[in-house]
């Protein structure tokens, strides 16, 4: 699905990943941990194209195709989706009429119809439902005036109307309490199958109880320091991220 | 001849050619004497630092239509409200047009300003309103005064509230190789009356455009006038518009401007309080491009106490285009617990592009709340890295971002035909299709 070969990226001459290596597979969940300002972000921000990073080396593949010279939109055309941490407020446009938009740009990008309105309809429904988002809340405008917790709902909630291949959740945890946590876990596990993949990223492994990784991997100062399984992030939870920096600086 | 001697020189034929009473002549007379003292106004004056009429005033317009030019109405029906009923008062050329008009005379006056200043039933209602907040200092509005003779009239009485929407429609044919216009409005709205007013003035081809066009709106006690002006001209066409509006205690007034088209535009929009707990609203939209210009010059004058106003201007500047936001708020001694709000946003899509904004707070009252904010700026990146990441093109996520960003003026259009015509014609001008109904 997504692999990533010695990937080095600098904002305003600063680099920040310094060769990272990762193979994601369809079907898998990995985790990616790491302490504050190790990359976590600018390494999702790099996968899905943010043009504010400069990509100095490396690769970043999508089911063996090299992406790295994309725009955000074509990636997301491929199939490419990042949860945001700190989605964007855009008044006077509804959470309906942007679905409707970025569905029907992304068909229109692959050479599809666009999606009739009763189909429509029926998706926004069915995923409604799924993340127990309330109708009301869908003619409301995008992001705006919604809680923390709303927020990364409706990110869920856009992932799931969008049906992505490759979806990183990043910090998709912070700032929800345990009930949206559930309701958040509860919808990614349930778009979970054998054909795509999910990266989260987080700070803690609260998260991880609920969307079981298969592979954990630490990032520290713009590399992969450690790699394990899930018992690594409890591993994480116990000792802090001291240990790992006190080993890196050994 | 320049066109300020031209001007003169033709005040004393206007003069002969219709039939005036004394005082309306004397309103007259001492209009064109400051106007012959002032001329027009230049970049000296503090007031038109940034806009100059220069290279318009070269242009050899005539200063009275020669004759009555007709138009199809299917040729001008995209400039009007459809899927509405409307009154409405077209003027071609600057006079009057019958056959596209749909005034009325049952149970409020929607008529013409030519009637109202000649026929004797009227002279009570000219000689209380005409000219009574008007300047009498302003050049261009006293040129205005000066060869007032035509426009709308309208006149609602005390308690009518209005169905159907107004469309004052000015139509330039361009039969004249350059055409001046000089259109006067006066708007009377009765106690607890109720209407909403729809303003155009639109060139028919690319000859040369001058519209020095004065307004007059009096709202007496808790009436409430929704009043929007659209500015989607030719590029060849300039306009002045000079909007002034008397507000008697608890009215509401709100002046939506929609600047989207014109060679140069200028909009002197002056709010005068005469009551506690009146409300005031200037909001306005531009988007412009190529070497347009558009320049909003505010007023409100807070003289009374317990009243409010809310100005929210919104700029998209594109190309070498300039625009100008002077917004004066104006707080006298009596006027305590003024609420005063002004809101100026712009952004500016080409490095040739250019605002000049300037808030203008004066304040004798000691118990006032008066905010102020203006930006500069250029688009959000995050937003746009967030719609690029749904999916949306860099062109189409600019768009939405653009509309997003003057959403804050159309949420409050009241005329929902209106507020859909708006939104494609801010969607024309992004140049995208969004796929559905903004």
């Amino acid at each position: 699905m997504l692999s990533i070969k010695n990937l080095h990226a600098s904002i305003e001459d600063k680099e920040i990943l310094k060769g990272i290596n990762l193979e994601v597979k369809a079907g898998e969940v990995h985790a990616i941990m790491g302490p504050n300002g190790a990359g976590k972000s600018t390494l999702s921000s790099i996968i899905a194209g943010n043009e504010n990073y400069e990509v100095t080396q490396g690769e970043i593949n999508l089911e063996g195709e090299d992406i790295s010279e994309l725009a955000p939109e074509e990636r997301a055309h491929k199939g490419v989706f990042l949860s945001f941490q700190y989605p964007v407020e855009i008044p006077g446009v509804s959470v309906t009429n942007f679905m409707k938009t970025s569905i029907n740009e992304t068909r229109k990008a692959n050479g599809q119809e666009e999606m009739p309105a009763n189909e429509m309809l029926k998706l926004i429904r069915e995923k409604s439902e799924l993340l127990e988002i309330d109708r009301k809340f869908l003619s409301r405008s995008l992001n705006e005036g919604f809680s923390g917790g709303e927020k990364k709902r409706n990110e869920i909630f856009q992932m799931a109307m969008l049906n992505p291949k490759l979806a990183i959740l990043d910090e998709t945890d912070s700032g929800l309490d345990i009930d949206a946590l559930r309701i958040v876990a509860n919808g990614v596990n349930k778009l979970k199958s054998k054909d795509n993949a999910v990266i989260v990223i987080t700070h803690y492994q609260r998260l991880l109880e609920y969307i079981v990784p298969d592979f954990v991997h630490v990032l520290y100062d713009g590399k992969i320091v450690k790699s394990g399984g899930k018992e690594l992030a409890l591993e994480l939870e116990e000792k802090g991220y001291d240990w790992i920096k006190q080993e890196q600086e050994a | 001849m320049e066109l300020k001697e031209k001007l003169i020189a033709s005040f004393m034929a206007f003069e002969e050619n219709v039939d005036v009473n004394a005082d309306l002549h004397d309103i007259r007379t001492s209009a064109i004497k400051n106007f012959e003292t002032k001329g027009f106004p230049t970049k000296k004056e503090e007031s038109w630092k940034y806009t100059s009429l220069n290279t318009i005033l070269k242009n050899d317009f005539s200063v009275f239509p020669k004759k009555d030019n007709a138009i199809e109405f299917k040729d001008v029906k995209k400039f009007f409200l459809n899927d509405v009923d409307t009154y409405k008062v077209i003027f071609i050329d600057g006079i009057f047009s019958s056959y596209l008009s749909s005034t009325t005379h049952d149970g409020l006056d929607v008529c013409l300003m030519s009637s109202a200043l000649t026929k004797p039933k009227y002279k009570m209602i000219i000689d209380t309103f005409f000219n009574q907040v008007a300047s009498k200092e302003e050049s261009l509005t006293t040129l205005n005064t000066a060869f007032a003779n035509e426009g709308a009239y309208i006149n609602i009485p005390k308690s009518k509230v209005v169905e159907k929407p107004i469309e004052i429609i000015y139509f330039s044919t361009g039969n004249e190789a350059a055409l001046m216009v000089q259109p006067r409005n006066l708007i009377i709205v009765g106690e607890n009356a109720h209407v909403q007013i729809i303003e155009r003035h639109q060139s028919l081809n690319e000859n040369p455009v001058l519209t020095n066009s004065v307004t007059e709106i009096f709202a007496q006690k808790r009436a409430i006038v929704d009043y929007y002006k659209i500015q989607n001209d030719l590029q060849s066409s300039n306009l002045v518009d000079n909007t002034y509006i008397a507000q008697k205690q608890e009215s509401r007034v709100a002046v939506h401007t929609f600047s989207f088209g014109g060679n140069i535009t200028r909009n002197n929009l002056n709010f005068y309080h005469q009551g506690e707990r009146i409300d005031s609203t200037l909001k306005g939209i531009t988007i412009i491009g190529d070497k347009q210009h558009v320049d909003h010059y505010t007023l409100v004058q807070h003289a009374t106490p317990n009243c409010e106003s809310h100005q929210n201007y919104k700029t998209i500047l594109n190309d070498s285009s300039t625009g100008v936001f002077n917004g004066k708020i104006f707080v006298e001694k009596e006027a305590q617990k003024t609420d005063a709000f002004q809101q100026n946003n712009n952004i500016l899509l080409s490095d040739k592009a250019t605002i000049n904004a300037k808030p203008q707070l004066e304040i004798f009252a000691d118990d006032v709340k008066c905010s102020h904010g203006c930006t500069i700026g250029q688009l959000d990146e995050n937003a746009m890295f967030y719609m690029q990441q749904r999916g949306i093109p860099k062109k189409e996520a600019k768009a939405l971002l653009m509309y997003a960003f003057t959403s804050e003026v159309t949420s409050s259009i009241k005329i929902p035909e209106l507020k859909i015509k708006i939104a494609k014609i801010i969607a024309t001008k992004l140049g995208v299709n969004l796929g559905f109904d903004l």
